[in-house]
């Protein structure tokens, strides 16, 4: 085996998978103190997750949101950017999604108002995600801080719309008034009916296949094109890619354009999809893990989408476990998720000194 | 005019409450962040503390030992953040996400487990909590216009971590500048290669300033569960880590400013209650959340420039590798 092989072996798969079940062996941990039998544990999740149509439902319906935070994250990351805003830019897509979903429906078709809908919460996610973007590259205001305040303003901005412009007289939960019945996507059991296969419900919707087509569209945005390297040549050095002739700041705009544009894409998922109409955090968790899922993705499609099952998985999988052990509640899937983040994240480089000396001994050996 | 008097001391009074936990966790992010490792985990330390506080005052019956168990929980996971952040050089940013998002699972789990109240812990009684102290002569002083009031309704009744924290602040203020030890923080959070080669360790002063934050956020955690309310509820701290950040941020990570930015983001909250369904002349209703996220809005003002300049210490987010030049 070649020593270059080895690295990649060692970035791509045996450090992931070890720093992964350092989180489920501290997951266990956690589960035994509190008198819960981490084996049937993990069964009830798998079965949960996986045992089932609509275990699978569920899963990718989750799964689903965390590859749009996910991608939301990489692509933002490849500028060299922190985006922990996916939270705000989500919810504000929601907003986008509810203008033209509630206020074009009587004047159009459904079939222009969907898609109409679909880019009103890209653009919306997209222009609240260009702010902090703008600050970073024209003022130097750090995006770390800039998007985390403005998770904040956007949660109390939300709050006052709904309980102030779209809360429906006489409701006590605020939310919206629900969409007109032909304003929505198409369920996945009523897709798969259209080819004649049976499918059991559950709230995944056709937005999956928005988001399978979001991954190509990012892998060949990103390796394929001009916009691409000049993206991914800012990220590894601002100062090369000044004299190459790129302009690093309008590059930082548009990738935190484009990944607010893909976080904002979550509230299509949540309310064309379910919940068909606006709801107070809808965007709940989905930004923050969108992080852990970038981290384990390593910020590529590929990985985007198999970390983001994991983490639907677990969505789903720690749902059923509450439901079938009274002393585990969903916070479960928080803990881990913190944990599978503190481990594949903060910590990734852990074992690499003592992996990379076992690895080197066998490749000489090998030799 | 007595009647904006009242209000006025009303409103004083309940800012020192809402500020005390910012004016903490904001002097705990100062020094982590003087020394070069951001913290967003403020929140989640805080959380921990008041979890820690509100289960060992319960079990223990002192208000103390929660105080002592929460600045230990929340060394804890200063510990935590300062293994991923020095010794394993991992990114700040993701280790602080990882710490609050723990902090918010661990905490609902272990109260579920152990109490079984919802996440919650007991209800606090008597010693079990930090009680409000009249400070000496404020009865005194009480019909004395405008000042004695002063003294007597706004700084007079507090709990002693209020008292603390207010104390805190000079202390601080002390170590960060007239100390040694203070000033190889602030040179480590600028230049650690300076640091180093003067034959200083980067990483065990690092992890100092970085404990110490963990103490000073479990005082703050245990101010919420055990002083200004009687139990630990879950999720309690509510994006108070955050606002702390943010005055720690808007204050240019210098200790006075903290406490004005503190005092100003509390007077804010306290103003956000009082004016819900109020109207103003001229202006109209100003509605409550905007008010709310006027500490947040401000704050990217000022980042941005428009309004001062906000100088990070120069070396802050980046891990420091002996090899590197």
């Amino acid at each position: 085996m070649k020593a270059s092989t080895a690295e990649r072996w060692l970035s791509l798969f045996i450090l992931p998978s070890l720093n992964l079940l350092t989180a489920f062996f501290f997951t266990a941990l956690i589960l035994l103190i509190t008198n819960v039998n981490p084996i049937e544990a993990a069964h009830y999740m798998i079965q949960g997750a996986f045992g089932s149509q609509e275990g699978w439902g569920y899963t990718l319906y989750y799964t689903t949101n965390f590859i749009f935070t996910g991608l939301a994250v990489a692509i933002a990351f490849h500028a060299g950017l922190f985006n922990i805003g996916g939270e705000g830019q989500a919810y504000i897509g929601g907003l986008g999604v509810t203008l033209v979903a509630l206020g074009l429906s009587p004047y159009l078709p459904a079939l222009i108002v969907i898609p109409l809908s679909i880019i009103a919460g890209a653009l919306f996610g997209a222009a609240w995600a260009a702010i902090p973007g703008y600050l970073q590259a024209y003022r130097d205001s750090h995006i770390v801080i800039t998007t985390i305040m403005f998770n904040f303003i956007a949660a109390s901005l939300m709050v006052y719309l709904l309980v102030n412009v779209f809360a429906v007289p006489g409701e006590m939960t605020p939310a919206s008034r629900s969409f007109p019945d032909d304003i929505k996507l198409w369920q996945w059991h009523e897709f798969m009916g259209f080819f004649g296969v049976d499918f059991d419900s559950s709230p995944l919707n056709i937005s999956l296949l928005l988001a399978l087509l979001c991954c190509y569209g990012v892998w060949f945005l990103l390796w394929k094109t001009r916009w691409g390297y000049e993206i991914r040549t800012v990220g590894a050095n601002p100062d090369a890619a000044i004299y190459a002739g790129i302009n690093p700041r309008k590059i930082w705009v548009l990738a935190m354009l484009l990944g607010g544009a893909l976080a904002g894409l979550v509230s299509v998922n949540e309310l064309l999809g379910v919940q068909h109409r606006l709801v107070l955090g809808f965007n709940a968790g989905y930004g923050f893990a969108g992080i852990a899922v970038a981290l384990m993705g390593r910020n590529h499609p590929i990985g985007i989408i198999l970390a983001a099952l994991l983490f639907g998985a677990l969505y789903q999988g720690g749902a059923e476990l509450a439901f079938e052990m009274p002393n585990v509640t969903r916070d479960m899937v928080i803990v881990i998720q913190g944990l599978i983040i503190l481990f594949s994240g903060a910590m990734e480089f852990m074992y690499q000194p003592l992996v990379r000396r076992l690895l080197w001994r066998w490749v000489r050996a090998g030799a | 005019m007595n009647d904006i008097l009242t209000f006025i001391t009303l409103a004083l009074d309940a800012t020192l409450r809402v500020a005390t936990p910012l004016i903490l966790a904001a002097l705990a992010g100062l020094f982590s962040e003087r020394s070069g490792i951001v913290d967003i985990g403020l929140e989640g330390k805080m959380l921990v503390g008041a979890f820690a506080a509100g289960a060992v005052a319960y079990w223990t019956g002192s208000a103390w030992l929660g105080l002592g168990a929460a600045m230990l929980a929340s060394m804890g996971f200063a510990l935590l953040h300062g293994l991923a952040c020095i010794t394993y050089q991992g990114n700040q940013v993701v280790s602080g996400v990882a710490i609050n998002i723990l902090a918010s699972g661990l905490t609902t789990i272990l109260g579920l487990a152990w109490f079984h109240q919802g996440g919650s812990t007991p209800p606090l009684v008597g010693a079990q909590r930090f009680n409000d102290i009249t400070l000496p002569g404020a009865d005194a002083l009480k019909s004395v216009p405008v000042l004695g009031d002063f003294y007597a309704n706004v700084l007079s009744g507090h709990n002693i971590l209020v008292y603390i924290a207010l104390l805190l602040v000079p202390f601080c203020a002390w170590v960060l500048y007239k100390t040694r030890f203070g000033l190889r923080i602030r040179a480590v959070g600028e230049n650690p290669k300076a640091v180093d080669t003067a034959g200083v360790s980067v990483a065990l002063l690092r992890y100092r300033a970085v404990l110490i934050a963990g103490a000073l956020c479990g005082i703050a955690g245990a101010y919420l569960s055990t002083a200004q309310n009687a139990q630990f509820i879950r999720d309690m701290t509510a994006g108070q880590g955050f606002m702390a950040l943010a005055a720690l941020i808007f204050a240019k990570w210098r200790p006075w400013p903290i406490l004005a930015a503190a005092l100003l983001f509390g007077f804010l909250d306290a103003l956000a209650i009082r004016m819900q369904g109020v109207s103003l002349p001229l202006i109209g209703q100003v509605p409550v959340q905007l008010i709310e996220s006027l500490p947040y809005i401000l704050t990217v003002v000022l980042l941005a420039g428009f309004i001062g300049k906000a100088m990070p210490p120069k070396a802050l987010g980046l891990p420091y590798l002996k090899e590197q030049r």
